[in-house]
């Protein structure tokens, strides 16, 4: 990693099937836990809302009738790790979600999905949705510290003791 | 990936344990073996979520649908669960407020 810039980026196209939303949270996972001052808990804040987005994805593709994969995107940033994930279903209006009724309700009991997107709102540090009839992105952006490896270039070591590896934990 | 269902009946309440991770590929097995439960007449149905690793809003849905089928039999379904990031996804969607949440078996059975 070039000292200063950003970060490489991996791209996974994944068949729209439920089986392989486990493999997209695993691959989110292992990058994440490279970076620094990403502490465990947000670790699984990001696990829980890939795991949102990517089966509102192969829902979408499910309805759309396609056989076109889920694309999942990680970008490396030095500050934040970027998740972006893609599907090519018919779209959908992030502002107009239906409300469920309150919590006291007993007609809350109706309701057992849309819970999703609201998750993915609260999990993440920042999260755009860009929708169009021709699919959506849902953009989700954990802020944190550059991964490890990253570190192995001494510039980026800015305490006394370069050479201290726990410093870098 | 594996999802781990055990039964077993403390006082005659249905202790339904639940062992690895709940989301959009293994909740409908998780519904299965709820809806095979009030089916056969449980209605009083505790669900361990304490080893569960992993626990999406698919796996929330299961539970609210499990627990209006229960209530409509007058019955109830309660949960334990005392890990803060399967706790916590149950606190953003309000569903604290929906489910009876216990920290242990014992307690959830004595409800």
């Amino acid at each position: 990693m070039v000292a200063g810039g950003d970060g490489g980026s991996i791209e996974l196209e994944i068949p729209a099937r439920a089986e392989y939303v486990a493999l997209a949270r695993l691959v989110v996972s292992s990058m994440a836990s490279t970076r620094r001052d990403l502490a465990e808990d947000r670790l699984d804040d990001l696990k829980v809302a890939v795991s949102e987005a990517c089966t509102n994805a192969i829902e979408a593709h499910g309805k759309a009738d396609t056989d076109d994969r889920v694309v999942l995107r990680c970008e490396e940033h030095d500050d934040r790790l970027v998740v972006q994930v893609e599907d090519r279903g018919r779209g959908f209006d992030p502002q107009s979600l239906p409300e469920h009724p309150p919590v006291t309700d007993p007609d809350r009991l109706n309701f057992e999905r849309g819970l999703g997107i609201p998750l993915i709102r609260t999990l993440v540090d920042e999260v755009e949705f860009l929708s169009s009839g021709e699919g959506t992105a849902v953009r989700m952006a954990m802020f944190c510290g550059p991964s490890v490896s990253g570190l192995a270039d001494l510039d980026d070591v800015d305490d006394d003791h370069p050479f201290d590896v726990e410093a870098l934990d | 990936m594996d999802l781990d269902l055990d039964v077993t009946e403390r006082n005659g309440v249905a202790v339904l344990a639940v062992k690895g991770e709940v989301d959009v590929y293994t909740a409908p097995r998780l519904r299965e073996k709820l809806v095979e439960l009030v089916t056969a007449g449980q209605h009083r149905i505790v669900v361990d979520l304490e080893g569960v690793e992993f626990l999406d809003s698919t796996g929330l849905g299961v539970l609210v649908g499990g627990l209006k089928r229960v209530r409509s039999h007058d019955g109830d379904l309660s949960l334990v669960c005392t890990q803060h990031r399967i706790l916590k996804v149950f606190e953003i969607t309000g569903l604290t407020k929906v489910f009876s949440i216990h920290e242990s078996v014992d307690a959830a059975v004595a409800g």
